[in-house]
């Protein structure tokens, strides 16, 4: 990013590359399935601001935190242009991912390749309760299950990637 | 638009950037905003006559430096609200000593005057017209930082307005000091200090809307 403050157009590509990726999948992750063109908008949305918005960028400071709180603005008014309740994930202490965004590290953690470790069944019905948005209720009428089976399995899921996470970055 | 065109064409338009843009922006705005308010103030109200032998006083310094150390405080607090991950920090706080340091001269003067004087300290010979006075000089440096601020990017909207607001008020009271003939401490810690916080009440209101982005 300092090199195109300086003028770099080389420099600012790549960089704007590889923002995208990191950018889509936040939308993405934020948005839930289905909302695929939504994303694509907001990211778009979000390049052309960063862009034409550059300069309020200190080079000082973390360029991922500024990167970070653009990303966000857009994303709660795209919520509030919507409608739709930002739904806070720091609020839901299950929610191992929460900081998956925080830094650019973190970010690159995919989901999906995490929930690949669990024990099929566990997966399933981690997707559907914290991906897809599904009810308790709901996720225990699709797997023929009790409801309160539900919430331990995800439960137990979320909490053994929380490990797993925890073991890798030490 | 393909997003792989955009980001060409988001790369194909790259002009170095200078540095301390977001001040240089903001001082442009203030500046442009208060050469407006100067020609207001002088046309509506005009420099006070006495200004020469004023300016050997105590209390015109005093009025200066308080709102002038307010409006510091207010760019040097805008200038990191206006960023996307700005946040206030200790400048925050430091926002109310000017104020806390006026009310502590305020407290001396009107304790130490005889009590039938404490009413004159307080009001002076223009309370009717001292805070509105003041938010009228300040519409176009208010009008100038808030064009500054909608090229740049703050994301707290309601509180960069108010900031916003506060130092356009603050900018505008600085001006309209070289009118006012007001000289104690009681009365510039009242009014003045109401009417910078009209103008910041009016930035923080208006700030979601004029501000978005």
């Amino acid at each position: 990013m300092v090199r195109s403050l300086a003028g770099d157009g080389v420099a600012y590509a790549t960089l704007l590359r590889r923002l995208n990726g990191h950018l889509r999948a936040y939308y993405v992750r934020r948005l839930g399935p289905g909302r695929g063109a939504d994303a694509e908008d907001l990211l778009q949305e979000t390049l052309i601001a960063m862009h034409a918005r550059r300069s309020t960028y200190d080079a000082t400071r973390p360029f991922t935190a500024w990167v970070h709180a653009i990303a966000r603005y857009k994303l709660i008014d795209h919520f509030r242009r919507t409608k739709r309740r930002a739904e806070d994930p720091l609020e839901d202490p299950e929610l191992l991912f929460s900081s998956a965004d925080t830094n650019a590290a973190e970010a690159q953690i995919d989901v999906e390749q995490l929930l690949r470790r669990l024990p099929e069944k566990t997966r399933r019905l981690i997707r559907d309760v914290k991906i897809e948005g599904l009810s308790t209720a709901e996720a225990a009428a699709r797997h023929n299950i009790s409801e309160s089976a539900v919430k331990v399995g995800v439960h137990r899921g979320l909490k053994s990637l929380g490990v797993e996470i925890k073991d890798e970055a030490s | 638009m393909n997003t792989d065109d955009l980001i060409a064409a988001l790369a194909g338009d790259v002009t170095p950037a200078p540095r301390h843009a977001v001040a240089r922006r903001l001082a442009l705005g203030l500046a442009l905003g208060a050469v407006a308010a100067v020609a207001i103030m002088v046309s509506l109200f005009g420099v006070r006559a006495d200004l020469m032998p004023a300016m050997m006083t105590g209390p015109f310094w005093l009025k200066l430096v308080y709102v002038l150390s307010l409006a510091a405080l207010g760019f040097g607090l805008i200038d990191r609200l206006a960023r996307p991950d700005g946040e206030g920090g200790v400048l925050a706080t430091m926002i109310v000593a000017p104020l806390a340091v006026m009310i502590i001269l305020a407290a001396y003067q009107l304790a130490d005057a005889p009590a039938a004087l404490r009413m004159q300290l307080m009001m002076g010979g223009s309370y009717k017209v001292c805070a509105l006075n003041i938010v009228i000089v300040s519409v176009p440096i208010f009008l100038g930082v808030f064009w500054a601020l909608r090229s740049l990017a703050p994301t707290r909207l309601t509180l960069s307005g108010a900031v916003a607001g506060m130092l356009a008020g603050a900018t505008g009271a600085f001006i309209y000091a070289f009118h006012c003939t007001e000289v104690s401490a009681p009365f510039m810690t009242v009014w003045y200090t109401l009417g910078i916080v009209v103008v910041g009440a009016v930035g923080a209101v208006l700030g979601r809307t004029l501000l978005h982005w």
